[in-house]
């Protein structure tokens, strides 16, 4: 074999992706006044180091149950979730769960939000990092507000950057932008987009709204509803930037709303 | 509500002022048409407020009481915020204290009078006492509904980031029950500015509700008693006022709804 | 058997707190007889003083008096507070006007006004009528105003444009829905009536708890009537307050909760 032939085959050869984080057999079983309801069943996953991963499904389907357990705030009733190989017990701040908005702490500022995980680091060290997830989110010169006076978006920039401030290993999106106005939301997935090209942590976002899906996931996990289980994985091959009329895209989409069973046509 | 006109900014001074105007014209007429030899007229109550500054018999009996409040309301407040945090936190313990306290609670501090007097006697510890009793069940009420209405996303969400339990009382449910809490402590101190005034009535020689009733025993001075009565809703309103600016603090503020 | 351990994990429940009352009274009984010829009584002198009232039969009729001054005092304070502070709450311009008189009078204590009240009304039943009544007078009306701006303005909007005139959007709109946020209220207040009619009674009247009381210590320092006397305030108190929260649970009433 020449040398170029053999710098040609290593450029080619698939790169083997770490698995980051395990679903195994997962179930969830809710009890409530003696009655059971079955949450989640039988879900196996696996999600790479530095992916972006979508659950898809249509309300109360136990999309963000899966996701909560995830994140170490609820415990399987059976199956294991192991996260670089250890069990997920608890909550962690390698894995930042981003809730819709609502999670903003009202009592500090911006600067006291996002700095609210690093109270361990020194002084100097704390305010880099937050002045530097400032910029990153786009909030400057709100530093000294407090998120009443924020809008929607700001105020889910704002969660965005205490999240990544303590630079987790781990994002775990529950519909984060579902409190927001469309065009906002539009502009808030290409900023989303934007930090994880420039971090690459891995990324699980919880959605129901599948253009999102497609326009933001390397895969997406169709799920059905309660007991939620997992109808398909759908790998969204298109590269970044992805252009909405392009037929790759309008494919791998029209393919998802078959597999719901919408209709094409309203 | 009947907003479908907002009041000019003048109006906003003019109409209390005429409605007060008008309430001490008909107290003035009242008391002049009827007769009365004991009701004071408005001009009389000015006459006893001016007699009273003057013989500084108010400054001392208005120390007095505040005095009383401040050691009862703040004893109220050194034990009853943490005991109604760590109960809010606990519900188990909560539980178990529950059925006590709401027995406690409904007995009128004045009716613990003969037991505060065994106790402490006659004088400011007695008044100190059930101004505790007054203040002591709201504030713990407050923390204890303050500290249970705490969104859960935010206990979550600091658990995410690796609070421990201390850190996560101090650092998360503390702030964010702290409104609730002030609101208590706010209604705390109007009920404690209430009862320091009827124990003192009872129980003690000085001090603004003893110069209530001490004015009608000795001579009759109706003009002191309903001079000393205005006196105790001014001071009380005050207090009320200056609680209230806590509330517009930044860091609380988001706790309460804008108001119209 | 689900039915069973249901039960059973109830009464498991319910034993903590009465376990904890145990102890209290424990400690209490032994703290009695550590110190021998101490005034107060234990747990089982109380019992007696119970026993003796019922014998002698004035446990009946005191508290019967107590909840006939209430049951007037507070009825007439709903009867008056309550049109008239949902009428100021519309009017911007009567609020305007009428709130620093409201702001003053507020925080004076009801037994302040007992002279006044002696004066007009001599020393009874009326008087203690008239104290109830001021004590419950001003929170209704405070109440009735902040239910009418409680109100969201959606719901008065939503009915300007169906056209209704001025009287029927009071009738139809701001009527049922100021109805959830006066039950709390009523609760509340009724909860003041009770404070106030038993330190109403240690002053002003001879019947009643408040009047046990007082009469029990000073007519040969009885003080195991006097300790029994307040467990039974306080056990009315709280029956009272567990009627009022019943009548928040009605089904057509629920609908003011539903933000839990």
């Amino acid at each position: 074999m020449s040398r170029i032939q053999a710098i040609a085959q290593t450029m080619t050869a698939p790169v083997a992706i770490k698995t980051k984080l395990s679903v195994d057999r997962l179930s969830m079983v809710f009890e409530r006044d003696g009655t059971r309801t079955e949450v989640l069943n039988n879900i196996s996953l696996e999600v790479g180091d530095g992916e972006f991963v979508c659950l898809l499904g249509p309300s109360g389907c136990g999309k963000t149950t899966l996701l909560n357990a995830m994140a170490g705030f609820l415990s399987p009733t059976s199956g294991e979730i192991r996260v670089d190989g250890e069990p997920v017990r608890h909550p962690d701040p390698r894995r930042i769960f981003v809730f819709q908005e609502r999670g903003v702490f009202p009592w500090l500022t911006v600067e006291g939000n996002i700095g609210f995980g690093l109270s361990r680091l020194p002084r100097a060290e704390r305010e880099q990092r937050i002045a530097h997830y400032v910029k990153m989110v786009g909030l400057q010169g709100f530093e000294k507000t407090y998120p009443q006076e924020l809008s929607g978006g700001m105020k889910q920039r704002l969660e965005v950057a205490r999240a990544l401030a303590v630079n987790p290993d781990m994002l775990l999106l529950d519909e984060p932008f579902g409190a927001l106005d469309s065009i906002t939301r539009l502009v808030m997935r290409g900023e989303l987009l934007r930090i994880w090209e420039a971090e690459r942590k891995t990324i699980v976002f919880v959605t129901h709204d599948i253009d999102e899906a497609v326009q933001l996931a390397d895969r997406v996990v169709v799920m059905s509803a309660r007991p939620a289980a997992i109808q398909r994985i759908v790998d969204i091959d298109i590269p970044h930037p992805r252009d909405i009329s392009d037929p790759r895209y309008l494919e791998l989409r029209d393919g998802i709303f078959r597999q719901i069973g919408l209709a094409h046509k309203i | 509500m009947n907003g479908f006109s907002q009041p000019a900014k003048w109006e906003r001074l003019f109409w209390p002022l005429l409605a007060t105007a008008l309430l001490l014209a008909l107290w003035y007429y009242s008391v002049r048409w009827s007769g009365t030899k004991v009701f004071p007229s408005p001009l009389e109550v000015e006459k006893g407020l001016a007699e009273l500054l003057r013989h500084h018999v108010l400054w001392g009996d208005i120390v007095d009481s505040l005095r009383r409040v401040a050691i009862g309301y703040g004893l109220a407040v050194l034990i009853g915020v943490p005991l109604g945090l760590t109960l809010g936190w606990y519900p188990a313990l909560n539980q178990i204290v529950n059925p006590v306290m709401q027995i406690l609670r409904p007995i009128s501090p004045i009716a613990w009078i003969p037991v505060a007097i065994i106790f402490f006697g006659i004088g400011d510890r007695a008044a100190a006492f059930l101004i505790f009793l007054g203040a002591f069940f709201p504030i713990v009420v407050a923390c204890i509904n303050g500290v249970s209405n705490v969104p859960s996303v935010y206990r979550r969400a600091g658990r995410n980031f690796g609070l421990t339990p201390p850190q996560l009382l101090a650092k998360v449910l503390f702030p964010a029950a702290l409104p609730q809490i002030l609101v208590g402590l706010r209604i705390a101190l109007g009920i404690a500015w209430l009862v320091v005034v009827a124990a003192e009535m009872i129980a003690v020689d000085s001090g603004l509700g003893f110069l209530v009733i001490d004015s009608r025993n000795s001579g009759k001075r109706y003009d002191l008693v309903v001079a000393a009565i205005l006196m105790i809703g001014v001071i009380g309103l005050i207090l009320d006022v200056a609680f209230r600016r806590l509330e517009k603090l930044r860091s609380v503020r988001w706790g309460f709804r804008l108001d119209a | 058997m689900p039915g069973q351990t249901a039960a059973l994990a109830r009464l498991r429940l319910l034993l903590r707190p009465v376990a904890f009352i145990a102890v209290l009274l424990l400690l209490w009984s032994v703290a009695v007889r550590r110190a021998p010829g101490h005034l107060l009584p234990g747990p089982w002198g109380v019992v007696g003083g119970i026993v003796d009232l019922i014998r002698h039969g004035l446990l009946l009729k005191y508290v019967v008096a107590s909840l006939f001054r209430v049951t007037w005092g507070f009825i007439l304070a709903v009867v008056l507070a309550i049109p008239l502070g949902l009428a100021i709450g519309w009017y911007r311009r009567a609020e305007l006007a009428l709130n620093p008189i409201l702001q003053i009078l507020r925080p004076i204590s009801p037994l302040a006004w007992i002279p006044i009240a002696i004066l007009w009304f001599g020393v009874g039943d009326l008087a203690a009528v008239f104290l109830i009544f001021i004590g419950c007078f001003f929170p209704l009306m405070l109440t009735a105003i902040n239910a009418v701006h409680s109100v969201p303005a959606v719901y008065i909007n939503a009915g300007r444009n169906f056209g209704l005139s001025s009287a029927a959007l009071v009738r139809r709109i701001l009527y049922p829905a100021v109805v959830p946020h006066l039950i709390v209220g009523l609760r509340i207040t009724l909860g003041i009536a009770w404070l106030v009619v038993v330190a109403a009674e240690m002053i002003a009247v001879s019947s009643g708890l408040g009047f046990l009381i007082v009469d029990a210590r000073n007519a040969g320092n009885r003080y195991d009537l006097v300790v029994a006397g307040m467990l039974i305030i306080g056990l009315i108190g709280l029956l009272l307050d567990l009627g009022m929260q019943s009548l928040e649970n009605v089904r057509s009433f629920r609908w003011g909760y539903s933000e839990d």
